[in-house]
C-alpha cells in the first residue's frame, strides 16, 4: 500500500468516525434529555415527598404552603387534573372519532380540502390562544347560560376537549384509512349499506388505532397547562365531582402558578408535584406504545 | 332455467371500454367458469353481476343484466341484490372479529337479532362450507388466526350466511395451496345443488374439473361460451383454441 492511499484511508476513517459520533450524539440527545429530566425530578422531588410523607402528600386534601407548619396535600390537584381530563375525553372523543370517520369515509373531496388543513391548523394554535378564546368566549357563555362564575371544571373540559380534537382526529383518521379496502368490500358484498360497513366493520377494525388516539389525547389533556390555567379558576381546594361548575386547579397549573415565588420546602413540594405528573404521563405513554405494538401501526 | 341473462353489456372505466357487447345466459344451479388472459375483463364482468362496480368512480354500464328475469340496472336496491348474489374474493378477507361474528355479520345486517337464530345460522353456514369441524371449538376466537385455506372457506360460509341464490367467486383459490384448493373445489361442486355459481379462474384444469359452462374472454369480448367439455375438446374459435392449448395468454 502506497503512502498516498494510506493517508486517504486515514482521512476516510476519520470522517466516518466523526460522522458516527455526530449520529450517536444526536440520537442520544433525546434519550439524554428524558434521562436528565427524570433524574432532576427524582433528585429534587423525592426527598420532599419523603419529608412530607408520600401518603399525606398524595392523599392530603389541604394545600397550605404558607402556613406554619405548611400543609402539602395535592389530592385536590390530582382530582382537578382527573376531572378536567375526563371532561375533555367526554367532549373531545366522540366528536373527534365522528369527525375522523367522516373525513376518512364520507367527506366529498372538495370538503376534505378544507377540513384537513383546518384540523392541522387547530393542532398548531398555541395553547395561550386557546386560553384566550376560553376566557373571552367560553367563560362568559358558561356563566350566562349554564351557571357559576364561568371559571370552572366544565369550561376547562370543553376547552380541553377542543384542544385534543386534532390529535384524536388525525390519528383515528389514519387508523381508519389503514383498514384494508377488502374489509369494507366484504361487508358491502353481504348487502351492508355504506354506513353499516363503515361503523360496524371498518371502525371496529381500526379500534386499536383509535384507542391509541384517545390515549394520546388524554396525555395532551393531562399535560396542558396554560389554557387550563386561564379558565379553570385555580382554587386549591378539594372539590367533589358533582360540582362541575366550580373551579379547580390542576397539577400543571399548581406548578406554574407557584413556582415563580416558591422557596425551600414549598419549591420542592412543587417539583414533587411534577414527579406525580411525570409518572402519569409516563403511564399514558407506556399504554400508548403497548397499543401501538399490538396494532403494528 | 337461466339465472342471469346478459344483453349487450358494455362497461367503461372512464374512457376505457372494459366490456364490449357481452351477451350471455348463465344457467341456474350450474357452475359457470370465466377464463381468459389477464386484463380481459373477467373480474369486471363478475362484479357487474352484484353491482360491486358501483364502488368504482367513473365506471359506467350500458345494456341489460337480468336476474331471474328482472333487470338489476338503475334504481335496483343494491343491498338486497348483494344479499341475493353473494361474493367470495380472490384474497380471503375475514373481518378482524371472532369466527362467530364474521358469519353472524350478514344475518345481523339483514335484521336477525335472536341469539338462537344466529347460532343456528352460524352452524349451518359453517357446515355448508365444510369448515365446521375445524372451527367449532374456536368460534369466539379471532378469524385472523385461521390458515389461508380456512379463511377462504370461512368467507364462503360468510357469503352463504345470508342465503343467497348466486355465489360469485373471483379466483377463490389463487392464493391457496393445492390441498386447500382441492377442498374448495370439492365444496363448490356440492354447493351447486343449492346455488348458482360463477367462478373466475386462471387455472384451466380447475375449469374443466368443476364447471359445467365456460366462457372465454379476450380484450373485453366474450369470444366463446358453451358447455365446458365441448369448449375444451372442440373449441369453435381459433382464439379459444390458441388460448386453451397454451399458445398465448
Ligand atoms: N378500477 C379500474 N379503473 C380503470 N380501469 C380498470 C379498473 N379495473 C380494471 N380496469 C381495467 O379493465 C380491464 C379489465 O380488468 P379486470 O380486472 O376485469 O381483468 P381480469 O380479466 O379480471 O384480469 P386478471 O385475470 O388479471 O384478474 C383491464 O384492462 C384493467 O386495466
Ligand atoms: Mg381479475
Amino acid at each position: 500500500m502506497g503512502r498516498r492511499t494510506l493517508v486517504a484511508w486515514k482521512k476516510v476513517c476519520n470522517r466516518e468516525f466523526v460522522a458516527k459520533v455526530i449520529f450517536i450524539v444526536s440520537a442520544s440527545a433525546a434519550v439524554l434529555a428524558v434521562g436528565l429530566i427524570c433524574v432532576f425530578l427524582l433528585v429534587q422531588g423525592l426527598p420532599a415527598m419523603w419529608d412530607i410523607g408520600i401518603v399525606s402528600f398524595l392523599t392530603g386534601t389541604d394545600w397550605r404552603p404558607t402556613w406554619t407548619p405548611p400543609l402539602f396535600g395535592i389530592l385536590p390537584m390530582i382530582l382537578g387534573s382527573l376531572y378536567v381530563t375526563v371532561g375533555a375525553v367526554f367532549f373531545g372523543v366522540p366528536v373527534g372519532i365522528f369527525a375522523a370517520v367522516f373525513m376518512a369515509r364520507f367527506c366529498p373531496p372538495y370538503l376534505y380540502k378544507v377540513l384537513k388543513p383546518a384540523v392541522n391548523l387547530l393542532a398548531g394554535i398555541p395553547s395561550v390562544v386557546y386560553g384566550y378564546f376560553g376566557m373571552v368566549v367560553l367563560v362568559p357563555f358558561v356563566r350566562g347560560h349554564i351557571g357559576g362564575n364561568g371559571n370552572s371544571i366544565l369550561t376547562a373540559s370543553i376547552l380541553l376537549g377542543m384542544m385534543i380534537l386534532p390529535t384524536i382526529i388525525t390519528i383515528s383518521e389514519s387508523a381508519i384509512r389503514a383498514v384494508p379496502e377488502e374489509i369494507y368490500e366484504g361487508a358491502v358484498a353481504l348487502g351492508a349499506s355504506h354506513e353499516r360497513a363503515v361503523f360496524f366493520t371498518v371502525l371496529p377494525a381500526a379500534k386499536s388505532g383509535v384507542f391509541a388516539a384517545v390515549i394520546l389525547g388524554i396525555g395532551r389533556a393531562v399535560g396542558e397547562t396554560m389554557a387550563v390555567r386561564m379558565v379553570a379558576g385555580n382554587q386549591a381546594v378539594l372539590r367533589m365531582p358533582h360540582e362541575i361548575l366550580s373551579g379547580t386547579r390542576t397539577l400543571t397549573a399548581n406548578v406554574v402558578i407557584e413556582l415563580g415565588y416558591a422557596a425551600d420546602e414549598h419549591r420542592q413540594a412543587l417539583i414533587a408535584t411534577g414527579v406525580v405528573l411525570f409518572v402519569f404521563i409516563m403511564g399514558i405513554n407506556i399504554a400508548f406504545s403497548m397499543l401501538k405494538k399490538k396494532d403494528g401501526l | 332455467m337461466n339465472k342471469f341473462i346478459l344483453e349487450g353489456v358494455n362497461l367503461w372505466y372512464g374512457d376505457f371500454q372494459a366490456l364490449k357487447g357481452i351477451d350471455m345466459e348463465i344457467p341456474a344451479n350450474k357452475i359457470t367458469a370465466f377464463i381468459g388472459p389477464s386484463g380481459c375483463g373477467k373480474s369486471t364482468l363478475i362484479k357487474s353481476l352484484n353491482r360491486m362496480n358501483d364502488l368504482i368512480e367513473g365506471c359506467k354500464v350500458s345494456g341489460n343484466i337480468l336476474l331471474d328475469g328482472e333487470s338489476i340496472n338503475g334504481d335496483t336496491d343494491v343491498n338486497a341484490l348483494r344479499k341475493r348474489v353473494g361474493m367470495v374474493f380472490q384474497k380471503p378477507n375475514p373481518f378482524p372479529m371472532s369466527v362467530f361474528d364474521n358469519i353472524a355479520y350478514g344475518p345481523r345486517t339483514h335484521g336477525v337479532k335472536s341469539k338462537l337464530a344466529l347460532g343456528e345460522i352460524v352452524e349451518r353456514s359453517l357446515r355448508d362450507a365444510a369448515i365446521w369441524d375445524e372451527v367449532k371449538d374456536r368460534l369466539k376466537k379471532s378469524a385472523l388466526g385461521l390458515s389461508g385455506g380456512q379463511q377462504q372457506r370461512l368467507c364462503i360460509a360468510r357469503a352463504l350466511s345470508v342465503q343467497p341464490d348466486v355465489l360469485l367467486m373471483d379466483e377463490p383459490t389463487s392464493a391457496l395451496d393445492p390441498i386447500s384448493t382441492a377442498k374448495i373445489e370439492e365444496l363448490v361442486i356440492t354447493l351447486k345443488k343449492h346455488y348458482t355459481i360463477v367462478i373466475v379462474t386462471h387455472n384451466m384444469q380447475q375449469a374443466t374439473r368443476i364447471s359445467n359452462r365456460t366462457g372465454f374472454f379476450l380484450l373485453g369480448e366474450l369470444v366463446e361460451f358453451g358447455k365446458t367439455n365441448k369448449l375444451f375438446s372442440l373449441p369453435k374459435d381459433k382464439r379459444t383454441e390458441d388460448y386453451i392449448t397454451g399458445r398465448f395468454g
